[in-house]
């Protein structure tokens, strides 16, 4: 009964209020669609100014001392500011709030987001957190070179470059963060829970929608942890309480703090620090396993296992955090704890691989550039993963942490991989955002460079760390224990890193000129079965659904069903004898 | 797990963990309430993590604290001309609290009898009691730094933690009560003039107030057993 009103009510509204003036549709928009491409504009831009900071650790680390305008100082600044905008800015917000935006209504079935007005909300709170970050750079003293974990005492303590005002504003802009996610969460959680249209069970939902909904209630859940600590440390530094900070000498005079712990700091900072790899994780599988789906032309394999892998990973995600203080000296029945946990949230992450793989197996593949990436995507994520397993053990990990090859692991599986999974789905639904497509042959030459320079990036660094090269130098200068080749290889890790950032430069330009001059797309290019791509219009306006809403009669993955015309069986289709159900799950409806 | 249970009219409902997975599961949505009351729900719960968090970093830095931690029934006694009455002023501000959830209950009651009168001014009362407490707060907080001498950094009877928790913890869950007290007034204005009758005459929003002031005062509840009693 609820549902019949809520239809009825949205229809007169679709009929009546669709903005018109170029404000209320481009700028302070309540639209899902348009806000999750501000979102995506936003993150990008700041993803492109992490990746040039990148290049300028590469320059520092392949080329020692030569360049002038790279000190140990700014060095430091660029290790932190990267780490913490490609995974806070970047990849949480483009994923939840740029894809979690877009796909979430559009996927579902629904006409918005449950609460437009708090959305928008979201998103300026969003850009305040992005404008608050970016103003640490031209502060007195710069941005904070406490790396991207923020350690106490060190972060706030003199010597750390940015300590007086790069500091406060990094976790003033991570608190404003925080309150510009929890707005977006709360949507994107209570529309898929409560706004799905008729038909679409939960076990109906194509898997995009599910890594994205337990991504974000992982965040809700998760993010309190980092405000938390983030208010704590502000009071430390700012009103000189003794949170974090122990009694300790700093040049040479002693501090006015006593009795603080720097190992809580680490526990809340990684309690919430390990679920966000999985709330950069989980959609980047769900998304991945819809293109696999798609482009391979058959459902995904083990539909029911692929969600209950997805729930237990992030179940999981909560008991392993201590695994990234194994060195900060802990119980050793701790240690056996988190190695355990960390080694079991393999076994669901595995189960995810194989189905990816048994997905494609006999498929009737189309390498298009989605799917490259999405193919791309399983091979760095199953080296990122097995470094993973490697790193868990804490007899293992105790020789190898803080070398390269921690760098190495990390950002194989949560750098590589989700950056992967970006562009497969922004090459995926670029024809449906803009109606326009893409140049093929350009986006190839994107995929194969960046795949294969990331290889060339991270797979030496595995190496330089067995050699026991330490993260986070400055400079190596002369050693024993690294023979010239190691030099060598760090050389030959800049230049290919530097081949790799200019390579994005293809995308941007693919991205642009297939927006001012592509040739028009079709409604669904590829055949898929999803709702979003069974809209009246292409691009979806203003309602998405034109004035009745789609009714779903099938799960998500209805691909290449015996007897039917086409290779593929949109969701909305009802079921009869020429249209067959291919496979749907127990649920009553 | 993966035999289809396709019912209709007559059909066979499944039971066990089964039945949980469709109940939750079916079309449309899954819990039989409103989106804004769904919605108050999942931010309490996010908002529960912040609190714990708060209360299990207060409890870790008084255990690991260097100095001896101040007792709570010396330094939060009240002395009306005798002797000092331990805990006093929190027993009368916890009384007051929960009384509070008390006349928001009838708020609640009395809105979805689209009684807006008494529904207003059940409203204003839990404010009112919600906006005493805070005074007593502040009171508590001015002599405490004025009499007591504790800062944030610091204080003449142990632990500088105590009052960097105190002042933290007390004075993050003030923000929530006078945001509640913010929150209760404008819906109970909105309420007295009518406002939700244009809308469908529909008072779950009182509910919606008050799951969130109900939620203020368990934490209250938690804050007053761990910060006080222990």
């Amino acid at each position: 009964m609820a549902y019949v009103a809520i239809a009825d009510r949205d229809a007169q509204e679709y009929d009546h209020h669709e903005p018109d003036t170029f404000i209320t549709k481009y700028v302070w928009s309540q639209d899902h669609k348009v806000i999750a491409i501000q979102y995506g504009m936003t993150a990008i831009f700041v993803g492109v100014i992490a990746l040039m900071l990148s290049v300028m650790m590469r320059l520092q680390l392949g080329f020692p001392d030569s360049f002038s305008f790279i000190t140990p100082e700014s060095y430091y600044q660029f290790v932190t500011m990267h780490g913490m905008i490609m995974v806070i800015y970047l990849l949480t917000a483009l994923f939840l709030g740029g894809f979690g935006n877009y796909l979430i209504p559009l996927m579902c079935g629904s006409r918005d987001m449950v609460f437009p007005y708090l959305n928008m909300l979201s998103f300026w709170v969003y850009l305040l957190s992005v404008i608050i970050l970016l103003i640490s750079f031209f502060v007195p003293g710069g941005a904070t070179g406490a790396g991207w974990t923020l350690y106490p005492p060190q972060a706030i303590a003199q010597g750390t470059p940015g300590v007086d005002w790069g500091i406060l504003l990094m976790l003033l802009s991570l608190a404003v963060f925080i309150v510009a996610f929890t707005m977006g969460g709360l949507n994107y959680v209570t529309t898929v829970l409560q706004a799905r249209c008729r038909g679409m069970t939960l076990m109906r939902m194509p898997l995009s929608v599910w890594g994205i909904f337990v991504a974000t209630i992982l965040g809700l859940l998760a993010f309190p942890a980092l405000l938390v600590s983030a208010i704590m440390m502000l009071l430390d530094k700012t009103i000189q309480t003794s949170f974090f900070m122990p009694a300790m000498l700093s040049a040479g005079e002693q501090l006015s703090h006593t009795g603080g712990s720097p190992v809580l700091f680490q526990h809340l900072f990684w309690f919430f620090g390990h679920p966000e790899v999985y709330i950069v994780a989980l959609p980047a599988f769900g998304i991945v396993s819809d293109v696999l789906a798609t482009h391979a032309r058959k459902n995904i394999f083990g539909y029911r296992m692929m969600v209950w892998a997805i729930l237990a990973i992030g179940g999981l995600s909560f008991v392993v955090w201590a695994h990234h203080m194994y060195v900060s000296g802990m119980n050793p029945y701790f240690g056996f704890f988190f190695a355990t946990t960390t080694l079991i949230i393999a076994v669901p992450t595995a189960l995810k691989v194989y189905n990816w793989v048994l997905t494609l197996w006999q498929g009737n593949i189309h390498l298009r550039v989605p799917m490259l990436f999405a193919i791309g995507f399983i091979f760095t994520f199953i080296h990122g993963g097995l470094t993973g397993l490697f790193l868990g053990n804490v007899t293992i990990d105790l020789p190898l942490s803080d070398t390269y090859f921690v760098v190495a692991h990390f950002h194989m599986v949560m750098g590589v991989s989700p950056v992967l999974v970006v562009f497969a789905a922004i090459y995926h639904w670029f024809p449906k955002i803009t109606g326009k497509m893409y140049n093929e042959s350009l986006g190839r030459w994107h995929f194969w460079l960046t795949f294969f320079g990331t290889y060339a990036i991270y797979l030496p660094m595995h190496y330089l760390g067995f050699l026991g090269v330490p993260r986070r130098y400055f400079a190596m200068g002369s050693t024993d224990f690294m023979p010239q080749s190691a030099h060598d290889l760090n050389t030959a890790i800049t230049i290919s890193a530097i081949i790799v950032a200019l390579t994005q430069i293809l995308f941007f330009v693919n991205m642009i000129m297939s927006l001012r001059s592509g040739k028009k797309s079709d409604p669904n290019p590829w055949g898929a079965t999803t709702l979003e791509w069974q809209t009246p219009d292409n691009p979806p306006k203003h309602g998405n659904w034109g004035h009745d809403l789609p009714e779903c009669h099938r799960w998500a993955y209805d691909y290449s069903v015996p007897g039917y015309k086409d290779d593929f069986i949109p969701q909305n289709v009802p079921a009869s004898g020429d249209a067959p159900v291919g496979r749907d799950h127990g649920v009553h409806h | 797990m993966s035999e289809a249970v396709v019912t209709g009219t007559g059909g066979v409902l499944p039971g066990g963990m089964k039945g949980v997975v469709s109940d939750f599961s079916s079309d449309k949505q899954s819990f039989h309430t409103p989106w804004g009351k769904a919605m108050m729900w999942i931010f309490l719960l996010s908002d529960t993590f912040i609190f714990s968090c708060f209360l299990i970093s207060y409890m870790t830095v008084r255990m690991s604290a260097a100095d001896p931690w101040p007792i709570p029934s010396e330094v939060f006694a009240l002395s009306f001309g005798g002797d000092p009455i331990p805990l006093i002023l929190i027993a009368i501000m916890t009384f007051i609290l929960i009384t509070s959830s008390g006349t928001m209950a009838l708020a609640v009651n009395m809105g979805y009898r689209k009684d807006r009168k008494k529904t207003f001014w059940l409203m204003f009362a839990t404010a009112i009691l919600g906006a005493s407490f805070v005074g007593m707060q502040a009171f508590e907080w001015t002599k405490l730094i004025v009499d007591e001498g504790v800062r944030p950094w610091g204080n003449p009877m142990g632990a500088a933690q105590f009052g960097a928790s105190f002042f933290m913890i007390t004075g993050f869950h003030g923000l929530h009560v006078s945001a509640g007290v913010i929150y209760l007034l404008v819906v109970a204005f909105r309420v007295k003039n009518g406002f939700y009758e244009e809308r469908g005459s529909n008072y779950e929003i009182v509910e919606i107030a008050g799951l969130y002031w109900h939620f203020v005062d368990l934490v209250w509840v938690f804050i007053f057993a761990f910060f006080y009693l222990w």
